[in-house]
């Protein structure tokens, strides 16, 4: 229950209220993570939370969240800055299927700070781009000056054998994209649904509908990943406040084959 | 297998026994009365014990009265259970100190003295175990538990009597004490001036400190009569968990009128969870002085029934009343046997006793299993 001490190496302003912030060690800790785990990150005073990493799992020598401001804990964490140290426990949780998905198409679902946790994954794809087929990333925000990492964005969009969409629920004036829920995005892709994997972070509800529009498209319920989220005090099963059915999402999850929680889903107020 | 050591103890060696531990440095926490109720605290010698009290419990209240026999273990379980010493209430997790935007942090105080336990029921040595599951055999441990537990010395005191609310026959958890787990189990026979105790050792550790305590040689009638007595508070038992298809059952009821009719009389106050010996759910709490040089974490009990304990941004998962109990009860009889292979319940009747509007699980579980899903019944 002990946190490490890490040291913020860079900031970077990716919206209004999200930042991404690069940590390196103090006293030797190690990076190292899979796509889809997370850490337990502690400001001094303030409190410890679950964040996604959401660097590149290559990069050893330092680990990367982004961070949404929604209260006092998240606000304490994106106000850091270089040079300030932040205590870090993990990697935890099971991540991502990207050794499953090897030779497979690889689509990625995300709802707004839900591509935080997909990044690695593109990352990986990209960096073994001949282990996989065709990359697809559907990706919606509430508007345009909320979609995350829109550089790298652009960049994937031009590699080859790489599809990206993107959505705004509200456009404004400027907005020359699409507007619309991620799942209007599906018929825009170019993918065959026997052959491809696919994973998705987002609210709940986003993710209940992509699912289920995933899988009335072909998809099999087995091929198709989530990333849950609830309350965590520890993220190692102790604190008890993660549970959802017999699953503690920190150690069982946070990424969960549709097939396993299907019916959890439905479940109101579990 | 250790061998299994026999003996009959006269009934006041039960002192020596504490003088003996003492002498071997355990620091000894046995049952004491205070404030009307037993209670587990250290204990200086056997004048401490609850001799001749004795408890009388119901849904929704709990009273002592005097018990002519001098039985030293002639009640069955107050409010507390061992968690307060193995899993406290509170603990502090670290301290950490900050200069110069670096932090430095100071280990947990790990514990610390030997302990013996003594008078642990049954039931209680199964919600012991059912924590060791959960904190120490699992893909993580907890070190301030494991440092609390280890070594304890477990002298284990078989029921022969069981209170209105006790049901841990039905779940296999009691009245006998097991020999795992614990170094000496007791079962103690009061029958007018016959008063003694059947002593068996489990291991080395437990048989050395029985030889310690002129115990006689036990004989076949010793064990047969000790073993009627425990057998004999199965018997008058008469709440119980059906444990057949009892998962299946209340998965099949995640929504039953009997959930609604609970959440109107359950007051969401969280006793049944702090009162628990096997509830292990925990909040942390960050503490801070004014200049922000020096900081605390602590790890405090925190109870399912709140509306923050499933706060994500935005709003609470289980608001309603409703969920939060099924939730509870889910988890005591249902999803802990998908996490731990045996359910979260091990029959002592606290919920029972310390709830203040009396609510039962065992009725509840029933209640909701057998009426199926046709929306029937509120008691
Ligand atoms: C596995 C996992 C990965 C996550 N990854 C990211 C990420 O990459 N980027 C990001 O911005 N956010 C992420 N979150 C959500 C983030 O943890 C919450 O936004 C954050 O805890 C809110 O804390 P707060 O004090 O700022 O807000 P408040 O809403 O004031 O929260 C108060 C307290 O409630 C708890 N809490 C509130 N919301 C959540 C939540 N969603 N999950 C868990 N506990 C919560 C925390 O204990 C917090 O201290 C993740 C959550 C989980 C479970
Ligand atoms: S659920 Fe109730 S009866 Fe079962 S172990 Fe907990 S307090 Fe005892
Ligand atoms: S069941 Fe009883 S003890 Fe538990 S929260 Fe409800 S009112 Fe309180």
């Amino acid at each position: 229950m002990m946190p490490g001490p890490w040291q913020v190496r860079r900031v970077s302003k990716e919206t209004p209220d999200t930042f991404t912030l690069v940590l390196e060690p103090l006293n030797g800790g190690r990076g190292g993570f899979r796509p889809g785990q997370f850490s337990m990150l502690w400001v001094f005073g303030v409190g410890e939370l679950p964040i996604s990493i959401s660097g590149d799992p290559a990069e050893e020598k330092s680990l990367t969240y982004t961070v949404r401001s929604v209260g006092p804990a998240t606000q304490a964490l994106i106000s850091r800055s270089v040079g300030q140290e932040l205590g870090v426990r993990g990697p935890f949780g099971a991540g991502w299927p990207v050794d499953q998905a090897r030779g497979r198409d690889v689509l990625v679902v995300a709802g707004g700070i839900g591509l935080a946790p997909l990044r690695p994954v593109i990352y990986h794809v990209l960096d073994h781009r001949k282990d996989y087929g065709r990359l697809v990333i559907a990706y919606g925000a509430r508007s345009p000056r909320d979609l995350l990492y829109r550089k790298e964005l652009a960049q994937w969009a031009r590699q080859k054998d790489v599809q990206v969409l993107t959505t705004v629920d509200y456009g404004g004036v400027s907005w020359r994209g699409r507007v619309g829920v991620v799942t209007s995005l599906f018929r825009f892709m170019r993918l065959q649904p026997a052959r491809t994997t696919a994973m998705v972070c987002g609210p709940e509800i986003m993710m209940r509908l992509v699912a289920r529009e995933l899988t009335t498209r072909g998809l099999a319920a087995g091929d198709l990943y989530l990333s849950m989220e609830r309350n965590m005090k520890c993220g190692v099963g102790f604190c008890g406040h993660c549970q959802w059915g017999p699953h503690f999402i920190c150690k069982d999850g946070p990424v969960f084959p549709y097939s396993r929680i299907a019916p959890l889903l439905d479940r109101y107020e579990l | 297998m250790p061998e299994r050591k026999r003996t009959r103890l006269a009934a006041e060696r039960v002192a020596d026994l504490i003088q003996t531990l003492a002498g071997r440095g355990y620091t000894v926490i046995g049952p004491t009365v205070r404030d009307g109720a037993v209670v587990y605290e250290e204990i200086a010698d056997a004048q401490d014990l609850p001799r001749g009290w004795t408890d009388r419990q119901e849904p929704g209240r709990y009273r002592l009265e005097p018990r002519a026999d001098g039985a030293w273990f002639g009640y069955n379980l107050g409010p507390q259970s061992w968690k307060r010493h193995l899993f406290p209430p509170q603990t502090k997790l670290f301290t950490a100190e900050r200069a110069d935007g670096l932090f430095r942090i100071l280990g947990p105080e790990a514990e610390r003295r030997p302990r013996a336990f003594i008078g642990v029921r049954a039931c209680e040595l199964a919600a012991i175990a059912a924590q060791d599951q959960v904190l120490l055999e699992g893909p993580f441990r907890d070190g301030l538990y494991a440092a609390r537990r280890e070594g304890v010395f477990i002298v284990a005191v078989s029921c022969t009597l069981a209170a209105p609310t006790c049901f841990c026959a039905s779940l296999g958890t009691g009245p006998q004490a097991p020999g795992e787990l614990c170094d000496i189990v007791l079962t103690e026979v009061v029958n007018g001036a016959d008063h003694w105790f059947l002593a068996e050792a489990e291991g080395a550790r437990g048989a050395e400190v029985l030889d310690r305590l002129a115990a006689e040689p036990c004989t076949e009638d010793d064990s047969r009569r000790a073993g009627a007595a425990v057998y004999a508070a199965a018997q008058s038992q008469t709440r119980r968990v059906d444990c057949d298809g009892l998962r299946e059952a209340l998965e099949d009821n995640f929504e039953h009128d009997r959930w609604d009719a609970v959440a109107r009389r359950c007051l969401a106050c969280g006793n049944c969870t702090m009162v628990c010996p096997t509830c292990f759910c925990t909040t942390m709490e960050d503490f801070s002085d004014v200049e922000g040089s020096r900081a605390e974490r602590w790890r405090r009990w925190d109870s399912c029934f709140t509306a923050t304990f499933s706060y994500i941004h935005g709003g609470s998962v289980r608001t309603s009343v409703k969920a939060r109990y099924r939730q509870w009860l889910m988890h005591k009889l249902a999803t802990w046997i998908d996490q731990f292979g045996t359910p979260g319940c091990v029959g002592c009747g606290r919920c029972i006793t310390w709830c203040p509007v009396g609510i039962d699980l065992t009725e509840e579980a029933r209640a909701i299993c057998r009426d199926g899903n046709d929306g029937n019944t509120v008691a």
